[in-house]
């Protein structure tokens, strides 16, 4: 660590600004740390990490009725009222080891903020040990976040701040603008980058520090800080990722299974088998695009839902029961049958006509949420 | 258009910001003053990759929208250091 965090020697009059990476979420936090960075005269670039659990922009482009919904990418917005490049890293393939094997547990739900924090830090370390390799003094010196000290029950506490510097490898390279006055001294204030005396000692869940810097630094229009930017802090999905393992016998996942969490009526009336049931015309077009993977159910003597089958159909009575279930959700509910395709991926398919479940056939316990 | 190399990017039924990414990593391997044509599916891309172009001097030539694709067109800028 001492070796990389070994600080680059520039002469007094090089013009060039000091180099910072800042994580960019979208939420204010992290626009605000940059502020305060490039109000003295930091250049900063941001990194945004895509998980495949971030709640950003998926499940509005997915439903229909969200479609007046303003879409833009947080990340991106953020980037472009601060004037930083930023560069968004798809970190979903190495990111399965975070949330199936967390050092430090979970939160309240499957939530491994803990971990995710000091993985997210290690990414930019590793970004900035290469950049500066490539690029020696184009490079970047030290990495910023938005983190506040007591804000975060599992991952923003005084103590879990030094776990996040040194297990990431980033060590006092790792500099958080908004709490720095609550914290040791890292490498760009001992080195004179940074002026320690302009940095903030932010502390607890209270906002209004936060928000009157943002009315200082004239930012009106932010993301409401919720702590919802990712589907893993969220109870009825983190049920369903468990429900996903349980039927599996074992803890994996693939994108696509993550993604598929996120959208539609999810219904296990078999232990080995799954019903994801689209809720309207938005998720339908959504789910659509899996037929070449997953068996799907679609009525077709009335208007109604398209549901995927996680799964397989052990006998005909599973499957009549899944087109049952499904023709419940459909406009044919109230009538004696409705007609039902069930398609392979492979194309082929097959007609039933089947009875509408009643509400009584779907035990509460078969909703999966 | 004609005279230069036109590459094209399909991410369609892909969400932001994966077609995001997918523009930023193709765009690496271009270089400056080619144009990239990207076809998504997912309308936020519709303001997602044009401002990915603007933070990243990126020029973007048109954006079509029809009932079920967005197509962006773009000329690569300077390159950035890798990050």
């Amino acid at each position: 660590m001492s070796e990389a965090a070994a600080p680059v020697t520039r002469p007094s009059a090089d013009p060039l600004p000091r180099r910072a990476i800042a994580l960019v979420s979208g939420g204010l936090d992290s626009m605000l740390a940059v502020k305060v960075m490039q109000e003295q005269g930091i250049h900063v670039e941001g990194v945004n990490f895509f998980t495949g659990f971030c709640v950003e922009g998926h499940t509005h482009a997915i439903r229909k009725k969200d479609k007046d919904k303003n879409k833009r990418n947080n990340a991106l917005w953020v980037a472009e009222e601060l004037g930083i490049k930023l560069h968004i890293i798809d970190i979903s393939e190495e990111y399965k080891d975070v949330v199936l094997n967390p050092k430090h547990g979970y939160g309240a739900h499957l939530n491994p903020c803990l971990d995710c924090k000091i993985f997210m830090v290690n990414q930019a370390t590793l970004m900035l040990n290469k950049a500066r390799e490539l690029a020696g003094e184009k490079g970047f010196d030290f990495i910023i976040t938005g983190e506040v000290v007591g804000q975060r029950p599992k991952s923003q506490r005084k103590e879990t701040m030094p776990i996040i510097s040194s297990e990431s490898g980033a060590d006092d390279r790792l500099l958080r603008p908004l709490s720095a006055l609550n914290l040791p001294e890292t490498l760009p204030e001992r080195e004179g980058w940074v002026d320690r005396s302009r940095l903030h000692d932010f502390s607890g869940r209270n906002r209004k520090p936060q928000i009157e810097l943002a009315r200082r630094f004239g930012l009106e229009d932010y993301a409401q800080p919720s702590g919802g930017c990712c589907f893993l802090t969220d109870e009825s999905y983190s049920r369903k990722l468990a429900d996903l393992w349980r039927a599996r016998n074992e803890r994996r996942y693939e994108l696509d299974d993550i993604m598929l969490l996120k959208v539609g009526r999810h219904i296990r009336p078999q232990p080995h088998l799954k019903l994801i049931i689209s809720r309207e015309e938005g998720e339908n077009r959504f789910l659509e695009g899996y037929r070449y993977q997953f068996t799907s159910l679609t009525t077709v003597s009335c208007p109604g839902p398209l549901a995927l089958v996680d799964g397989r159909f052990e006998s005909e009575a599973e499957l009549e029961q899944a087109a049952a279930i499904v023709a419940r959700y459909s406009k044919g509910r109230g009538d004696d049958t409705v007609t039902v395709e069930v398609k392979e991926p492979g194309g082929v398919a097959r007609e039933v006509r089947i009875a509408p479940a009643r509400p009584e056939d779907i035990p509460k316990n078969w909703l999966v949420a | 258009m004609s005279d230069e190399t036109l590459h094209d990017l399909d991410v369609r039924r892909q969400l932001c910001p994966i077609p995001v990414i997918k523009t930023q990593n193709k765009v690496a391997e271009l270089a400056q003053g080619e144009v990239l044509r990207v076809t998504c599916t997912d309308p936020g891309a519709l303001n997602d990759i044009p401002a990915w172009c603007r933070i990243n001097g990126h020029e973007v030539l048109a954006t079509e929208e029809s009932d079920l694709e967005v197509v962006i067109t773009l000329r690569v800028g300077e390159p950035s250091v890798a990050l």
